[in-house]
């Protein structure tokens, strides 16, 4: 090919943010058309990031188009910060974009990025949730084809995903989608809330922050503004039901570690082979740890 | 009787079409395939009208532009030049303006449509009650215990046995996959019902009751009906009126008793003497 | 309680670093780093596929990045592709010709003889796949003498500069249509999303950025019998082509230097210019004369299995485009959106992360339909 070509070593060093600024004043563009029309999955060109497809390069690419300097950026996956996927992206946001501070407090954010949850502290007006999305369609499992999902959605036509609902109720007497469950967004569009608990969905609704989906390996943006119906595709004598997190008792079960029994749980196998409850969301675990409210800890233990 | 549908003038040409297609096809040259450009006239110049609870045979051979003329008026073609007014209670819709949302609203609420193969009425990765729910939930019903009823109500009038509302149509018969694409046809309640060869392929005995269905269907609902075939018995036991169409052109209309007992056209007159 | 969560990846990741750099230099005392100059010429083929599918001709970089990711084109080619998300687009090529390219290799399998001739170049096509035992332990002397050889008395005044296209003659003929001359600019993948249906520059696009093994296994299926294109190989050209830009000033298209690509154009079977397709009458149209069709395929660097690839299923989606796809080659959706090696390996990637939100979710939900499946066996058609 070219041989004696040297490299230009001194490109080695990156632009505030990674993208360059046309392509981040895409992002902001798609952006802002996705929240003019809540729900609509916006197509934008999205760019290769240098994490892996499905690693959150979607959320990136909205988180980057957004950040400034002044912003403080908190990272989450699996609600926990310490985790190496939000590491990572703590890490390369940290690295490209100078004066930007990182926290893991959800009240000290500017502006959180997530995959797999909504933080459980109460999220305000001044905050933006960017949410990590691998499968923007909830149409995808009723229709392969994207042109023909477009006029189902843009027709408010989702007979046929309410027609799986029935059957689901039919064979098993309960709607068995799990996470990533079908929400419908003002009225009209049906989103992917991405993979997020059934838990985190009533969260969603009237939610005072600015919430913002970005699929990279899909291509898509899509939002939910602030204080917007975000509802879960229901039957009106079926309710929707979240994540049951009681014991055989019927008691809600507390996190181990904090005591807390309004968070969402993960399930936790210790050495002994016992089964352990804790919060998933680290940062609120810490402050309700924190501000002394362990006096259910004894139940716990 | 109040009018329903209203066709005047429709035409379905496939291909570029050329001046001399409309001379140089029909039933005089016993061919709807132009000579001199290739174009398939399926169906040139189709008026009628169908009013209230009325059912309209059309009645022809394959090619005769029978099929195309009810796929046209389903949405499932575009015609070439023609205007249908279809008149539903208050309202008037003149179908080939209407933008395909308007059409695809008109399709899944106002109109429903049997199909002889029973996979292009049915899903057959969902029950019969499914399908019929889907049908439902377009229309904006919301209940769950509310859908299951209506589907169990609509399955059990098209005789379809209510245990067998959570199977696939799969596994069902011929004549049972048909009921349950009429029940799925009849669930919005549609003022207008297309029927394309709906009993071709079953067994007699199957047909007969079938066919019965539809005509108590009729007397019950009051459900206007277009019913294309090319079986002589089914024009003669469901409509009052008949068309007969040859290579893509009406040869022949009026009472079906009349067409039965006195046929004017050349061609009519040897169907109606083959069948006798 | 004794229980310490398993998080705090932050020392993991400064872990697997040294790890995998550990492994790069494994060959310890005795070895010798990797010349960027070896990758890229000793290894031409992967500078070739990483090139292509990181869609940036930079031989040099793909040589690093193949380096520093040990081999691995998939990540090689990303790695090329996330540094090109970095740099602004200056501006739009105008059109390229492929005529004047520098030939090393062209072959016509339609033609026994075509005009220029054909020209074998380099290529495995006939090679035998014994082991050469001799280059596992090859001297550098023998090495260095080999280019010299093959240099050696050749007249470079007698190459022929460039060779007159194949498909030009078919067209001559008219057994090929007229070359349409589309005044619209190509669709840039790279600043568009595709939404479907796209335009055949948009499918071009996304092929010439594809990974190859991907589009070798969805063009393979419609050659062997999961479609109908039943190609022949009009012309395989491997080259340089000089790339022209208007002078800023003078607005005159000067040469501002050379990429390798390797462009395959099949013709396949015929068919009659038909525009609307005729049902149930088992007639057919008979209008503009036959003539054959087209598939294009071009990429950067030397890889002809992806350009022949490339070709079939242009031509096959251009008949599922017209026609509406009855196999999954013929499908736009269905070819442009599994393809891409960045997209599919970055997703089978990410099932390695965490999922315990999600599988905590999915469990809630078994449990639950279990509790209820044995609990009360359910009646029959019977409403909740």
């Amino acid at each position: 090919m070219n041989p004696g070509y040297e490299l230009p070593l001194d490109e080695a060093a990156y632009s505030f943010g990674f993208l360059d600024e046309y392509a981040k004043r895409e992002v902001r563009r798609t952006i802002l058309k996705a929240i003019c029309i809540p729900g609509y999955q916006t197509p934008y060109a999205s760019r290769e990031m240098p994490m892996g497809r499905g690693f959150g390069t979607g959320g990136l690419q909205v988180t980057l188009s957004l950040v400034g300097p002044g912003d403080t950026v908190k990272v989450i996956d699996q609600g926990a910060d310490d985790s190496v996927n939000a590491v990572n992206l703590r890490k390369f946001i940290e690295l490209t974009c100078p004066k930007v501070d990182t926290t893991e407090h959800t009240r000290d954010a500017s502006l959180i990025q997530s995959r797999h949850r909504v933080p459980e502290m109460p999220l305000t007006e001044a905050q933006v949730l960017v949410l990590q999305v691998p499968y923007p369609d909830p149409l995808v499992v009723v229709e392969p084809s994207e042109a023909r999902r477009k006029v189902m959605h843009g027709e408010g036509d989702y007979s046929r995903l309410l027609t799986k609902l029935y059957e689901d109720i039919v064979q098993f007497d309960e709607i068995t989608i799990s996470h990533r469950y079908p929400t419908r967004i003002n009225g009209h569009y049906v989103i992917d809330p991405s993979p997020i608990p059934r838990y985190d969905v009533p969260r969603l609704h009237h939610c005072p922050a600015l919430i913002l989906l970005g699929a990279g390996r899909e291509k898509k943006i899509y939002a939910v503004p602030p204080y917007t119906r975000a509802e879960p595709l229901v039957f009106d004598d079926v309710p929707f039901r979240t994540e049951d997190f009681r014991d055989a008792q019927g008691q809600r079960r507390a996190c181990a570690r904090c005591g807390t029994r309004d968070s969402f749980l993960d399930e936790l196998i210790d050495d002994d082979g016992n089964k352990l409850w804790q919060c998933s969301d680290s940062d609120y675990c810490n402050s309700q740890l924190a501000s002394g409210q362990d006096s259910t800890r004894e139940v716990a233990q | 009787m109040k009018r329903i549908l209203e066709v005047r003038g429709l035409s379905k040409i496939h291909g570029h079409g050329c001046p001399r297609c409309i001379d140089s096809t029909g039933p005089e040259v016993d061919s709807n395939i132009c000579p001199h450009c290739g174009a398939v006239v399926a169906a040139h110049d189709i008026s009628f009208d169908l009013h209230e609870g009325e059912i309209l045979g059309i009645m022809g051979e394959s090619g005769s532009g029978k099929s195309t003329l009810v796929k046209t008026l389903f949405f499932d073609e575009t015609p070439t030049v023609g205007e249908v007014l279809f008149f539903d209670g208050e309202r008037q819709w003149d179908l080939f303006a209407l933008n395909a949302a308007e059409q695809r609203w008109l399709r899944n609420h106002r109109f429903g449509m049997v199909y002889q193969n029973p996979h292009l009425g049915l899903n057959f990765k969902v029950s019969a009650g499914g399908n019929i729910a889907e049908r439902l939930l377009m229309s904006d019903l919301s209940h769950y215990g509310e859908i299951r009823e209506r589907a169990r109500q609509l399955l059990a009038r098209t005789e379809v046995l209510p245990e067998r509302m959570d199977e696939s149509p799969k596994q069902f018969s011929g004549g049972m996959q048909q009921r349950v694409q009429i029940a799925k046809a009849l669930a919005t309640q549609p003022p207008l019902l297309f029927l394309d060869e709906v009993t071709t392929g079953l067994d007699l005995s199957v047909q007969a009751r079938i066919l019965d269905l539809i005509l108590e269907i009729q007397q019950e609902l009051g459900t206007a009906m277009i019913v294309v075939t090319h079986d002589l018995g089914v024009i003669r036991l469901l409509t009052g009126r008949t068309i007969v169409m040859k290579y893509g052109r009406v040869i022949e209309s009026g009472l079906t008793d009349q067409i039965l007992e006195d046929p004017q056209h050349a061609y009519t007159q040897r169907l109606v003497a083959s069948a006798l | 309680m004794g229980y310490v969560a398993i998080k705090g990846g932050g020392r993991a990741i400064a872990g697997t670093e040294a790890a995998l750099e550990s492994l790069r230099c494994a060959e310890g005392e005795a070895g010798t780093p990797l010349s960027l100059d070896a990758i890229e010429q000793q290894l031409r083929l992967l500078t070739s596929r990483v090139v292509s599918e990181g869609g940036l001709y930079h031989p040099r970089l793909a040589a690093l990045a193949i380096k520093q990711m040990q081999g691995d084109t998939l990540e090689a080619a990303f790695a090329l592709r996330a540094y090109r998300s970095t740099k602004p687009r200056l501006l739009d090529l105008p059109l390229q010709e492929t005529g004047p390219m520098r030939l090393i290799r062209r072959i016509s399998s339609a033609f026994k003889d075509i005009p220029g001739g054909q020209m074998l170049g380099p290529t495995t096509d006939y090679a035998l796949r014994l082991m050469r035992l001799d280059l596992a332990d090859e001297s550098p002397e023998a090495f260095r003498a080999v280019s010299r050889r093959f240099l050696d008395g050749v007249d470079e005044a007698t190459l022929p500069d460039s060779f007159p296209k194949v498909v030009d003659a078919l067209r001559h003929e008219g057994l090929l249509l007229p070359l349409e001359r589309n005044a619209t600019t190509a669709f840039d993948i790279t600043r568009d999303p595709l939404v479907f249906p796209v335009p055949r520059s948009a499918a071009l696009a996304t092929m010439a950025r594809a990974e190859t093994g991907s589009l070798l296994a969805i063009a393979y299926s419609n050659m062997r019998g999961y479609g109908d294109v039943h190609p022949t190989i009009a012309e395989l050209r491997v080259g340089y082509l000089p790339v022209m830009l208007p002078h800023p000033v003078s607005g005159e298209p000067v040469e501002i230097g050379e990429v390798l690509i390797t462009e395959c154009e099949v013709v396949a079977m015929y068919e009659a210019q038909e525009d609307a397709s005729v049902e149930g009458d088992g007639t057919e149209n008979q209008t503009s004369p036959p003539t054959f069709t087209l598939g294009y395929g071009a990429c950067f660097g030397h890889n002809e299995t992806k350009a022949i690839s490339m070709a079939i299923l242009d031509r096959a989606l251009q008949k599922g485009m017209r026609d509406g796809p009855s196999n999954p080659s013929e499908d736009p959706e269905f070819v442009l959106l599994h393809i891409d090696g960045v997209d599919s390996m970055g997703f089978a990637s990410h099932y390695k992360m965490p999922h315990y939100v999600t599988f905590q979710s999915d469990m809630d939900r078994l449990r639950t339909t279990r509790d209820k499946a044995t609990a009360a066996p359910k009646p029959q058609g019977d409403s909740a």
